[in-house]
């Protein structure tokens, strides 16, 4: 028999910083918020109710009403950021890596800035822009005469879960933009010359070369976009505040957490309620990046250089 | 012999001095003050902090406050934690209570100072059965109307008395076309309910007659006197300024304070804020809210706003009920009074007060019958909160996105689905 290595301790060393501040800050309160969600208070004891909290959440007709509310909201939100963000941030990359287009590190870089900035700084910023008072959305629009169009949208039950769909696409249309824009300039040249060799050129060139190459980054975009939508609470809260208004349509699953879980001016705060409303969130993301790994990333074509 | 002693007494010597520095530098204890009046900073250590550490060597008071919307959530985070202060800003009814069973509050029933204080005062920082009261009441606010006088003076207007006359002046302002009739946005919500509805609604349900209706069980929110308030804020619609809808409580203020608005339905603490900030560009005015017929009696929401208790884990709760007596005291009434004008007072000892407007909101104390607001006792302890479902109410009947029946009857149900008396 062979000589049985010997226990490669070093690796275990080098793991174990991450390892346990990983633990220590994410998979220990992980745990905690599902474990918090089994129990509730009953006549002033905590005791395990099981899913009953589940139960309630799917079922009393005024949290479920909330819940779909919020979960409505919330795919509304996504799809936008599918729509709108996404796309656009492609086709910005598509002309950026174009070696005709001159001041492109500066529109790279004016592009990208908004994604620095803070939530809260971004939320003011175009609360003030969109302000009917101050705003001066009202005094561009009128200037070119289309001050009809001019609308309080963020006070609108109708416009305003779009109008701040499409703040956060303007603040983060730059992170797809770059990833983008970097699959684009690892296509070897030679792919390229291949092509036009071939007659493939412009934007068939773009669609038959270059959009299956970079279809893999497009797909990690998606789910980032994902994650990041399904999480997304900062926005909404510095905008409408916690009660998400006007008449909760913009509320989202974070929103409805937080305004849950820490409760919200004479409502106090349930943390059991709001651990569930967390693990739900939890499943439903867990569920789209399950769906995206097993059904999708598999199916992918890659293509080695 | 003397060898021997003198190292003993040197000995001694220092550990007295070490005994007597260590006690010296015990006495001065820092109390903290949790608070969500962060507009007040200023005014607690230019003028409320140095009144009582001149009086009270020894004792260094820290006003800490957290912004207003988060308060509560913090505070609660805090008490958990143990990183509270000393001293905690209650507010009024169930969330100081719950904090009081919890025993994150100490019980200050005996509190000498406590006398001073009307038994309506205390109320709102007692057990249900009044047997034990938790914080000492600081100041209450009075809602009502702020006009802007110049306008009313250019436009040849008086301030209206009646709900008629209220929407007649209104109208007037509107056919002017000089000025915004009335300062208000639904986007915080808040702003509707509590300078809407809780504004206008206790001349309709009858102060704490209705109130108390509607605690006992005995009234229902889809009663007339109820649903009137919401009939009248759905017609406040067409007299607020363009893009009312997503107009901010700030955006209000400032609307009032540049000139550009000739009324401002208030709750008195903006009495502060808005003196500096006009800074004589024009004369401010008061008027209750107007009842629904010549002769009517009035009724005011003269709501206890803001009091003060004691962390039940604090380390010095010798020296925070030192505090809290002095606050119970009417030197802290007078000065509180006066350097935040708009709070009034619930001293039983009668204050003077120097800010004319202040005094014009205090005056319908006599006038008319306080009440407080309907939501806080009781009515908001279930899920769905009472309180926070009125908010929404109030701004979609004013949005003209619910009709005030509609709203009426959903926020019925949502009493109904958890609070007993409602249940027959």
């Amino acid at each position: 028999m062979a000589q049985r290595r010997a226990f490669r301790w070093h690796i275990a060393v080098f793991l174990a910083p991450a390892v346990l501040v990983y633990t220590a800050i994410m998979i220990v309160p992980l745990f905690g918020t599902l474990n918090l969600s089994l129990f509730n208070v009953v006549e002033g004891q905590r005791v395990f109710v099981g899913l009953q909290n589940f139960a309630t959440l799917l079922g009393d007709p005024r949290w479920s009403a909330s819940f779909w509310n919020a979960l409505g909201n919330n795919a509304w939100f996504f799809l936008v950021h599918m729509l709108v963000q996404n796309p656009v941030g492609v086709a910005l990359a598509a002309l950026l890596s174009s070696p005709r287009l001159r001041g492109a590190a500066f529109y790279r870089t004016a592009i990208f800035i908004p994604t620095i900035l803070s939530f809260v700084i971004v939320g003011f910023v175009w609360k003030l822009i969109l302000s009917p008072i101050w705003g001066i959305a009202p005094g561009m629009l009128d200037a070119v005469g289309l001050k009809a169009l001019f609308a309080p949208w963020l006070g609108r039950e109708g416009t305003a879960l779009t109008t701040l769909a499409l703040i956060s696409v303007w603040q983060f249309v730059g992170i797809p933009m770059m990833l983008i824009y970097a699959a684009l300039l690892t296509i070897p040249d030679e792919v390229i010359e291949a092509a036009e060799i071939d007659g493939v050129t412009g934007w068939a060139q773009f669609w038959k070369i270059k959009l299956p190459l970079i279809l893999p980054s497009i797909g990690i975009i998606s789910i980032l976009t994902f994650v990041g939508n399904f999480n997304a609470f900062d926005l909404i809260y510095v905008t409408q505040g916690a009660l998400a208004g006007p008449n909760f349509s913009t509320d989202i699953l974070g929103t409805f957490l937080y305004r849950t879980f820490f409760g919200f001016q004479l409502q106090i705060g349930d943390p059991h309620m709001g651990a569930t409303i967390a693990t739900a969130m939890f499943a439903i993301i867990l569920l789209g990046v399950c769906f995206y790994l097993f059904a999708i990333q598999r199916r992918m074509r890659r293509y080695q250089f | 012999m003397t060898k021997t002693i003198r190292p003993t007494f040197l000995k001694g010597a220092l550990l007295a001095s070490t005994l007597l520095g260590g006690t010296a530098w015990a006495q001065d204890v820092t109390l903290t003050v949790e608070s969500w009046r962060n507009d007040d900073l200023s005014i607690w250590q230019e003028k409320i902090i140095p009144a009582f550490e001149a009086a009270n060597p020894g004792i260094k008071i820290d006003f800490a406050p957290s912004a207003p919307a988060e308060y509560n959530a913090v505070l609660n985070s805090k008490l958990d934690a143990g990183s509270a202060g000393d001293l905690i800003t209650c507010r009024p009814f169930d969330a100081s209570l719950e904090l009081f069973n919890k025993g994150k509050l100490a019980d200050l029933s005996g509190l000498a100072g406590m006398a001073n204080f009307s038994d309506v005062a205390k109320s709102a920082w007692q057990t249900d059965d009044a047997a034990k009261t938790f914080c000492v009441p600081m100041a209450s606010v009075i809602h009502g109307f702020i006009y802007n006088k110049t306008a009313f003076d250019e436009l040849g207007l008086t301030p209206p008395k009646t709900e008629a006359e209220f929407f007649a002046v209104l109208e007037k302002v509107k056919a002017d076309g000089t000025y915004i009739p009335m300062a208000m946005g639904t986007t915080d919500q808040w702003e509707a309910a509590t300078m809407g509805y809780q504004n206008i609604g206790p001349n309709y349900w009858k102060g704490e007659e209705g109130r108390k209706a509607l605690i006992a069980g005995t009234s229902s929110l889809t009663d007339e006197p109820w649903v009137a308030p919401f009939r009248q804020l759905a017609k406040w619609k067409d007299y607020l300024g363009d893009g009312f809808e997503a107009q901010t409580y700030p955006d209000s203020q400032n609307l009032f304070t540049l000139g550009r608005a000739a009324i401002y339905p208030a709750g008195s603490w903006e009495i502060g804020v808005f003196g500096p900030q006009i800074g004589g560009a024009f004369e401010m005015g008061a008027f209750p809210p107007p009842v629904p017929a010549e002769g009517d009696t009035c009724y005011i929401s003269d709501h206890t706003d803001i009091a003060l208790g004691m962390n039940a884990a604090t380390k010095h709760p010798e020296e925070a009920k030192k505090f809290l007596e002095w606050v119970a005291s009417s030197e802290f009434a007078t000065l509180y009074a006066n350097a935040l004008p708009g709070f009034f007072s619930l001293n039983a000892a009668p204050v003077e007060m120097a800010d004319p407007l202040a005094k014009e909101f205090v005056s319908w104390r006599e006038s008319c019958e306080p009440t407080i607001r309907s939501t806080y006792q009781i009515l908001s302890r279930g899920t769905p909160n009472l309180e926070n479902e009125t908010w929404t109410a109030s701004a979609n009947v004013i949005n003209g996105s619910e009709t005030p029946e509609a709203a009426a009857e959903r926020l019925q149900k949502g009493l109904a689905s958890w609070y007993a008396p409602q249940q027959k």
